[in-house]
């Protein structure tokens, strides 16, 4: 039965019981609201809450258990010598995977009978003709430990999926009846539910946590992966950056530390011009411009946060890099070769910082209390000078705060870089060279043809290990020193 | 005739520091302060009273042009101090605080060391010519504040971690380092606890040789001690101005008598 068929007969059930809940327990209370615990909404709410929830945990967890099971059972079926190493292994298990569809579909549409497609014996030339004319998706000529894989696959499906179906049908009933029985008038079937919101709270914020775990540890194999092939040392202390993506070669150079610089020198042209600019304008925003000013320039700052990055990186591209390229190339300073350059990447990146920094701290410049302005404007001080020596020190453990978030920014920026910082990996001082960072590196390694085995597309990961420590990094960074120097105003 | 008759009119013929006339204030459509006239006279506390919402913060925060801070915020009529009107185009709001230096209800010491918050206005408006006429300035201030036995070994802690009380007096300490001939107050003990209260009352009392003192208040016990002349305010007229004494055991308007003994407020 398909799951989409289970879930709304499940969610029949919990409406009936809903349904039966209420009328039990108004029938217990005599019909008057009054002698119940709760309203009795609440006791349609408990029965349905028990004949939906547990019902669909067991088919949560049956779906997650079911194909690693079925898997490790099958693949004990595919001999020795068919998948020697993992990845080809992988591919035997995707081929046995792509039979067993088949071979359902082809009995779904009628092209093969039931027995033919449970024949052990069955000839393996004749089955992938047959699927073939079928339109199935046939990569290759079906072997015979394949094709009893495949059906061993299928009929182990089958049969899990019907226990599955009368498992959870099973479970949502008793449910619903063991709700009903419970629902008499004392039953305190508000808490119940109560109870039930918590849990879904809890259940919300926990996939975020899983989620954020399941991430960091692919990325943690697949670095493991990659050290195993590369040396972690020449990946961390390499100066060059020379891939090949000839084939697997020992002859690719993946030193990371160009790449690291290329990010650093770009993130720090970017603050440079993020930070002086987006400060001034919160200070012009929360403490000088008038309310209808700041009601119409602060939305129109934050439209600039609301621009994708690959129209900034557009705009780096066609505009800012030949504007650049014409006082410093070749016509002018003689400085620039191409308008692709860690200057051109870092405008644009800190034009795109502005919003971020500037929105923060007027956030943080507006919760100084209106209290600490009026004892310096009572002592005789300028609006500039209670800015410089009262507002911006109350406040700037949260500027700083938000220049480290920008910077965690900057570093992850990807497509500006792309399109405006050039691909070549150097080491070098000279702004108006072009450079790449890591996560264009990221990019240019996994596009295109990428075999997953070789270093060359594993050192992916560890770039993107490398670049997730050092964005946690300063993103606890800012944290702590927003925590420990904030002044606590009531 | 007795020997004390001479005294007594000294203190009544002493010099008007603050003559307000005809002061009206408005906050956007509400009239905040209607028709009111004023003499603040110098070296004498002068208390504002009269129940919460009446405009006597109000009116306190006109005398040293602090609702020029407030958008709003739209003040009418003639201030003179030392008959110089303070709303005139020349005076500079910036050096007329300097002058009129203000305490507020709720302590706002500057997330700065102790030495540093009195320091900040002879800093600003250069009163120190170098560190060591700063250190005595600051000793001074702190002195006169009644707070320097407390805080005299610990100058570099920061003026937040305070108790309300010493940070009261470290803000009073911090607005007399000006050097100001007038400290106005906006209700400085309704956030301290009644010892604190009593520390900030006694220098109040201090503070009058030097300076003429405004003090809003919402405690009539406190006008009484504290202060010399009373003005009692009603939903933001001035209904009775005169000696405190008058004020609290005669006084001439009904409201004023149904305020005192708290039928109204």
């Amino acid at each position: 039965m398909p799951i989409f068929w289970l879930i709304l007969i499940v969610l029949a059930i919990a409406v009936v019981g809903y349904i039966l809940g209420r009328a039990r327990a108004m029938r217990d209370a005599g019909g008057d609201i009054r002698k119940l615990h709760s309203l009795p909404s609440y006791y349609g709410a408990n029965v349905a809450l028990k004949a939906a929830v547990p019902a669909f945990l067991l088919m949560i967890v049956w779906l997650l258990v079911q194909p690693i099971y079925v898997t490790s059972a099958v693949s004990g079926l595919i001999p020795d010598g068919e998948g020697t190493s993992r990845a080809e292994h992988g591919l035997v298990m995707a081929e046995v995977r792509r039979t067993a569809d088949g071979l359902k579909n082809a009995v779904a549409g009628g092209a093969m009978s039931e027995t033919v497609a449970r024949d052990p014996n069955a000839d393996p030339d004749e089955v992938t003709q047959r699927l073939k004319d079928a339109g199935q998706i046939i990569t290759s000529q079906i072997t015979t430990p394949v094709l009893n894989a495949a059906q061993r696959y299928r009929d182990l499906n089958a049969t899990g999926g019907l226990l599955m179906t009368a498992g959870v049908l099973i479970l949502s009933v008793i449910g619903m009846l063991w709700g009903i029985r419970e629902n008499r008038a004392d039953f305190r079937a508000r808490n119940v539910v109560e109870r039930g919101v918590r849990a879904l709270l809890i259940g919300a914020a926990s996939i975020a946590i899983l989620t954020t775990v399941g991430i960091v540890l692919s990325l943690v194999f697949n670095t493991i992966e990659f050290f195993r092939l590369y040396p972690a040392a020449d990946f961390f202390f390499g100066l060059n950056w020379a891939p090949s993506f000839s084939g697997r070669g020992g002859s690719s150079e993946l030193g990371v530390v160009p790449l690291l610089w290329g990010t650093f020198y770009i993130s720090l042209v970017a603050l440079l011009v993020a930070v002086p600019i987006g400060l001034f304008a919160a200070i012009y925003l929360s403490e000088y411009a008038s309310p209808r000013m700041r009601a119409i320039a602060k939305p129109m700052l934050e439209v600039l946060a609301g621009i994708p990055t690959i129209v900034y990186g557009l705009f780096a591209l066609l505009t800012v890099g030949p504007l650049l390229l014409s006082v410093f190339g070749k016509d002018g300073l003689g400085w620039m070769q191409a308008g692709t350059a860690v200057m051109t990447a870092g405008l644009v990146m800190g034009i795109m910082l502005i919003p971020f920094v500037s929105s923060l701290s007027d956030d943080i410049i507006n919760a100084v209390p209106q209290a600490m302005r009026d004892g310096s404007y009572g002592l005789g001080a300028t609006q500039s000078e209670t800015i410089k020596q009262v507002v911006l020190p109350a406040a700037l453990p949260g500027i700083v705060g938000a220049i480290l978030l920008a910077a965690s920014r900057a570093i992850g920026e990807t497509m500006i870089v792309v399109l405006g910082a050039g691909a070549a990996a150097r080491l070098s001082l000279n702004p108006f060279e072009a450079m790449t960072t890591v996560t264009a590196k990221i990019v240019s390694q996994l596009t295109g043809d990428a075999d997953f085995a070789s270093p060359e597309a594993l050192v992916a990961f560890a770039l993107g290990m490398t670049l997730f420590v050092l964005t946690l990094g300063l993103n606890v960074l800012a944290l702590y020193i927003v925590r420990k120097y904030r002044e606590q105003y009531e | 005739m007795n020997d004390m008759r001479p005294a007594e009119r000294a203190v009544t013929t002493k010099d008007i520091k603050f003559e307000c006339r005809n002061c009206d204030v408005y906050y956007g459509d509400t009239h905040a302060i209607k028709d009111v006239s004023v003499d603040v006279e110098d070296k004498t506390v002068t208390a504002f009273i009269g129940p919460s919402g009446c405009g006597k913060s109000t009116f306190l925060r006109c005398l040293n042009r602090m609702n020029d801070t407030i958008d709003i915020a739209r003040v009418e009529g003639t201030y003179l101090l030392d008959g110089e009107d303070i709303y005139d185009k020349r005076v500079d709001p910036v050096q007329l605080r300097a002058k009129v230096g203000m305490v507020f209800q709720k302590p706002n010491p500057f997330p700065k060391s102790i030495y540093d918050n009195v320091a900040y206005g002879p800093r600003i408006h250069g009163l120190a010519k170098n560190k060591s006429q700063l250190d005595e300035i600051v000793e001074k201030s702190l002195r006169r504040a009644a707070i320097w036995e407390e805080v005299k070994d610990r100058l570099a802690a920061p003026g937040t971690g305070l108790s309300g009380g010493q940070q009261q007096r470290l803000c009073i300490a911090r607005a007399v380092a000006t050097e100001p001939e007038v400290l106005l107050m906006d209700e400085p003990c309704s956030a301290l606890d009644p010892i604190a209260t009593s520390q900030v009352e006694e220098l109040i009392d201090e503070l009058r040789e030097n300076y003429s003192v405004v003090i809003v208040t919402h405690s009539m016990q406190q006008a009484a001690r504290v202060s010399q002349k009373t003005a009692f305010f009603h939903l933001g007229s001035l209904v009775e101005f005169g000696q405190t004494g008058q004020i609290f055991t005669n006084p001439k308007d009904p409201r004023t008598e149904s305020y005192i003994t708290g039928r109204i407020g």
